[in-house]
Parts: structure tokens; C-alpha cells; sequence
């Protein structure tokens, strides 16, 4: 039995306060009229009008200028004005992030935990209160995901463009009104994480189930739930997808995309598992995870690495190949404008040092090694989705401050709360699983 | 100095990889083990090196994606400039990303091809070789362990027999 030790207790709280300090610092300072913007323009060096001629939103607002010839002046205005609602996104789009991020997280723990039922793993029985515990945060992260996107379609702030009321003079927003409609949006966003909340409830009460009872009911009907649960998941996932994040950029689209964030988000998911798996080991439980288990998840985390930078990879060059400008929109401020430095950071550490860390089998047997190698992973996964977040929520006017690193602390000090005090909750070793001496005596032959 | 080999049989894995840890603590010198799957833990069992095949292959691999990147900028760019979507530039750098499949599918064509023929070649498996099994039923059933019998046959198969062997034939090798 683990016991969640005051000390980790007293730092978690420590977090989720000094986040909500941060992050009510966040919105207090958002500049409220363009004055406090111009000050801020002049302060700064950076030439944003180059850069904007590249952003997607400003399309819209070019064709205005091309229509009413307006004055410089005007013009000038309306830049501010865009530069406004910039700053104005930056501490809801800090909290987005972090939400999503740390939600995608513990649902992608979630169907790694659910497919090594439906797949009758052996190998993984020793970690499964560790995975369990992990999509415990799933509950807390939906909430405030949920809440995020209720404010968002309240107005309460503009990071979905499509819910603006620029949405009826565009053309394509409203031949994709059908799809993308508050209503629909928010149905489809309840409807989904619901449901997967759902089959978390019963996976983990069946679990502890079989632990106290030890019948073969529990484990017969846990294996249907994860087969059920992937089932729904591989489906509602990918619309899950396109309306948070992809609809973020409403005239851009990629079929691949879904897959993408899936990939970023299980490879961070199996990382997050490691960690808090070695973590656990080096405090002296799961006396029964051996190497070769930490082995067999750092050959995941290579796996899912490389599977993720295909993905990436195929995204890309097709779009770069055909060279259509409704799909380069997506690329320019990533790979050309302000967001290069991040974006070329992001591959090497999502793709070359996992690459040249993990492809050795040594290495993967070495706690210290592959914890390093998960931790560039996890950084990685955080610039991926804060890329693919925002360039469309605040463009060039993005940085990396207070409010940013205060909502990623408030959920990574929830994360350590709600986690530990689940796994607090249920001895460290779930009992009663018919394959559980496979698990113990689970023995990569090499090592 | 007799060059008689003991060959001993065994119908279990589990069984065999004991006999197999026992026969060299007891210092006698394993000359060959026929099984009809691979057994895991029995090379670290019968003190095998590691193989050095992943060398192989990483050479093979590094040959493989030089010569795709010789064969584009030679075909693409050199001796019949291709237009590659719309790009005219010319360049081999600039066009990198359309070529990067091709270096992936000839990195591991290349690795994997040259890296089967080489384990054929280790293993003695060129054309017209003919099986150098000593006994058939090692490749349905059975598993079997050729030891050196050296000047004292009559221990060595006495452990082997202690050790679970169902069946002893005392072979000459030439």
C-alpha cells in the first residue's frame, strides 16, 4: 500500500497555488484598450507587420482592406485592434494548452491501459494500478476542458474564430456551419468525454473489484469494456480532435491530423507511465516491476516516437509538395515565421534525441538514461501542442511568461495530487488477474 | 585424444537449458545444440557472444541511404532536372523532403536484404548446401546437444543422463 507522504502533498498544493497566483496575475494584466497595446508594440522591437501578413486570421481582414481601400490610419487601427484580441487570448489560450495537454495525457494512459486488457496483455499486470491512477486525472482535467469550452462559447473569450461574428461574412465558415456550430460543438465535447469517463469508472471499479473479490466475472467483463472502449474512443476521438484543436484554424484541414495528436499524446502518455513508474520504484515500491517492465515501456516510448514523427512527417510534405495556399497557411507561421525556433526544437526533441537515446537497448535498461529521454519527450509533446495551439489563438504576439508556465504548473501540481492519492487509494499490485505470475516472472530474454 | 561426440537427447526446452548450464559448470565443452525452435535465454545459457548482426545492419543501413541520395541528385537534379511540385529550384537541399521516402525505403531495403544474406552466410547456408542435421527429429520434436567427449565418455554421459537426457549416441567426428 502506497502512502501519498505529506511532504509530496504539501508540494502539489504549493503548485496549484502559486498556478493560480500566476494565472489570475494572467488575466488581471491583459491589456484592456489599444493604448496599453502601443505602448507595448513600441516597447518592443519586433516588426509585426511583416510578420502578419503571413497569419491566416488576417486574411479576412486584408480582403477588407482590399474592398474599402481604408487609410493608414484605419488600417493602423484595426492592426491594434487584431493585436488586441492577441493579448487578450494569451492567458485563456495558456490555460487551453495546459488543459488539453494534461487531459489528452491521462486519456491517452487510458486507452494504453485498455488495450493491454483487450489485448490480454501479460507482461504490463504489475503496472496496472500505475496506469489506473494516472487516468484518474482524467476527471479533473475534463472538467476544466469542459468549463474552458462553455466560457469559450459564451464568449468569454475569442479563441475559437468560427464562434466570432466574423463567421457569418466567411464564405467557408458558413458552409461549415453545419459541423461547426456552438451547439453541436459543446454536444459533441459532453457527449465524448463523458463517455470516456464512463468507461473509466467501470475499467478501474472492476479492477478493484477483482482485487477483493477475485472472480473471473470482473475480468471477463473488464476485457469487453476496454474492446468497447477502443472502439468508441478510435471513433470519437478523431472528431474530438478536429473540434478542439483543428477547428482552432477553421479554413485549414488535414486528414491526418487526428492521428497526429494521437500519436503525440499516446508517446506522452506511456512517458508519463514510466516516469511515475520509476518514481515509485525508487521510493522502494513495485518491489515486482522489474527492468525488463521499464525495458519493454522505453521500447513503447521509441515506437511511439518514430510513429509519431511519420505522422508529422506525412503531414507535412504533402502539404508542402502540392503547395496550395489554403494548406500552407497552416506551415507558414510555423516553419517560416515567428514560431520556427520552437517548431525545429520540437522535431529534435520529439524525434532525434528519443531516436538516438532509445534505439539502444543498453540505454533503455538504465533508469536515469531513460527517464532523461522521457523527460525531452514530455517537453517535446508540450511545444507540439502549444504550437499546434498557438499560432491561431495568438499569433505573433506569443510568448512564454507567466501566465503559460503558471497554468502548466497548476496542472502539473493537480496532476501530482489527484494521481498519488489514487494510487494511495488501492495496494500498488492489482490481485486476481489470471496472468498475473506471467507479469512477475516477465523476463526480456536479452537483458 | 578421441574425437568422439556425445549426442544427447532432450524432449523438453526448460530441461535442456538446465542441462546445458550444468554440462559447462562441470567444464565440458558444448560443441553444438539442434533445436527445433529457438529456445530464449539458451545462447546466454551455452555462453554465445552477442551477435554482431546490428553492426551489419547499421553499415548496410548507411549504404542503403547513400546511395539513394546519390541516385536522386543523380537522376532528380543532375542528368534530368525535374520540376518537383511546383518548386523549380534545382537543388537537392530544397527538394529534400520529397526525397526522404526514398532514402527511408532504400535505408531499409538495403539493411534488411544484405542483412538476411549475411545471416545466411554465417550460417552456412549458400546454395546447394546440403543439411548438416545429425538427426531429423531435431527439427520436428526433440532437441539435442552435442558434447565433446573427450578422454572420460563414460562421466560425461553419466551427467548427461543425471542432467534428464532421454537417449545417448556416441558419435565419431571427422
Amino acid at each position: 500500500m502506497y502512502t501519498f507522504s505529506s511532504k509530496l502533498k504539501t508540494f502539489s498544493i504549493a503548485l496549484i497555488v502559486l498556478g493560480l497566483l500566476g494565472m489570475a496575475y494572467g488575466f488581471f494584466t491583459v491589456p484592456k484598450n489599444t493604448e496599453e497595446i502601443e505602448t507595448i508594440l513600441s516597447a518592443s522591437s519586433h516588426n509585426s507587420h511583416e510578420a502578419e501578413a503571413a497569419h491566416n486570421e488576417h486574411k479576412v481582414a486584408s480582403e477588407h482592406k482590399a474592398e474599402s481601400h481604408v487609410s493608414k490610419s484605419e488600417e493602423h487601427q484595426e492592426h491594434l485592434e487584431h493585436v488586441l484580441s492577441q493579448y487578450q487570448n494569451k492567458p485563456w489560450s495558456a490555460f487551453f494548452i495546459a488543459a488539453f495537454f494534461f487531459f489528452m495525457i491521462s486519456l491517452l494512459a487510458l486507452v494504453f491501459y485498455a488495450i493491454q486488457w483487450a489485448a490480454s496483455a501479460g507482461w504490463s499486470i504489475v503496472l496496472f494500478r500505475v496506469m489506473e491512477s494516472i487516468t484518474a486525472f482524467l476527471l479533473p482535467t475534463s472538467f476544466f476542458l469542459l468549463l474552458f469550452l462553455v466560457l469559450s462559447a459564451t464568449n468569454f473569450n475569442h479563441i475559437f474564430v468560427w464562434m466570432g461574428e466574423h463567421a457569418a461574412n466567411d464564405p467557408a465558415l458558413v458552409e461549415k456551419a453545419p459541423w461547426l456550430n456552438k451547439t453541436g460543438f459543446l454536444f459533441r465535447a459532453f457527449l465524448f468525454v463523458t463517455g470516456w469517463n464512463i468507461f473509466r469508472f467501470f475499467l478501474r471499479k472492476n479492477s478493484i473489484a477483482l482485487d477483493t473479490a477475485g472472480e473471473m466475472k470482473y475480468y471477463k467483463r473488464n476485457f469487453n469494456i476496454a474492446v468497447g472502449f477502443l472502439a468508441f474512443f478510435i471513433v470519437t476521438e478523431l472528431f474530438f480532435v478536429f473540434d478542439m484543436t483543428m477547428s482552432l484554424d477553421p479554413h485549414w484541414f488535414s486528414q491526418l491530423y487526428p492521428f497526429y495528436v494521437f500519436a503525440s499524446m499516446m508517446v506522452s502518455g506511456i512517458t508519463v507511465i514510466l516516469i511515475v513508474t520509476v518514481y515509485l520504484k525508487s521510493k522502494g515500491y513495485l518491489p515486482n516491476v522489474k527492468q525488463s517492465h521499464i525495458h519493454d515501456l522505453g521500447k513503447f516510448m521509441f515506437g511511439f516516437s518514430i510513429f509519431w514523427a511519420y505522422f508529422f512527417f506525412d503531414q507535412f510534405m504533402l502539404q508542402w509538395y502540392s503547395n496550395q495556399p489554403e494548406e500552407s497557411v497552416y506551415w507558414v507561421p510555423r516553419l517560416l515565421g515567428s514560431y520556427q525556433l520552437p517548431f525545429i526544437g520540437m522535431l529534435i526533441l520529439n524525434f532525434v534525441l528519443p531516436f538516438l537515446i532509445l534505439i539502444s537497448s543498453d540505454f533503455k535498461r538504465i533508469s536515469s538514461i531513460i527517464v532523461a529521454a522521457g523527460l525531452f519527450i514530455i517537453i517535446g509533446h508540450y511545444i507540439d501542442i502549444f504550437i499546434l495551439i498557438s499560432p491561431a489563438t495568438v499569433g505573433d504576439s506569443w510568448s512564454f511568461g507567466i501566465p503559460e508556465l503558471a497554468s502548466l504548473l497548476f496542472f502539473f501540481g493537480l496532476f501530482i495530487f489527484v494521481v498519488f492519492s489514487a494510487l494511495a487509494k488501492a495496494p500498488l499490485q492489482a490481485k486476481g488477474n489470471p496472468l498475473m505470475k506471467e507479469s512477475e516472472h516477465y523476463h526480456y530474454y536479452n537483458l | 585424444m578421441s574425437n568422439k561426440t556425445i549426442q544427447a537427447i532432450f524432449d523438453d526446452d526448460d530441461v535442456l537449458v538446465a542441462a546445458v548450464k550444468k554440462v559447462r559448470e562441470s567444464g565440458n565443452h558444448i560443441e553444438e545444440v539442434f533445436t527445433p525452435f529457438p529456445v530464449h535465454g539458451l545462447d546466454k545459457a551455452m555462453g554465445l557472444k552477442d551477435t554482431r548482426l546490428a553492426i551489419t545492419a547499421f553499415i548496410y543501413g548507411v549504404i542503403g541511404i547513400s546511395f539513394a541520395v546519390w541516385m536522386m541528385n543523380f537522376m532528380m537534379i543532375k542528368d534530368w532536372p525535374q520540376d518537383i511540385g511546383g518548386k523549380p529550384s534545382f537543388s537537392y537541399a530544397e527538394n529534400m523532403p520529397s526525397f526522404i521516402p526514398i532514402m527511408f525505403e532504400l535505408t531499409v531495403f538495403f539493411a534488411a536484404h544484405l542483412m538476411v544474406i549475411t545471416f545466411y552466410m554465417r550460417s552456412k547456408l549458400w546454395p546447394f548446401q546440403t543439411a548438416s542435421n545429425p538427426d531429423p527429429r531435431t527439427t520436428s520434436h526433440l532437441f539435442m546437444m552435442e558434447v565433446a567427449a573427450g578422454d572420460n565418455a563414460e562421466a560425461v554421459s553419466s551427467l548427461l543422463k543425471d542432467a534428464g537426457a532421454t537417449e545417448l549416441n556416441v558419435v565419431d567426428k571427422h
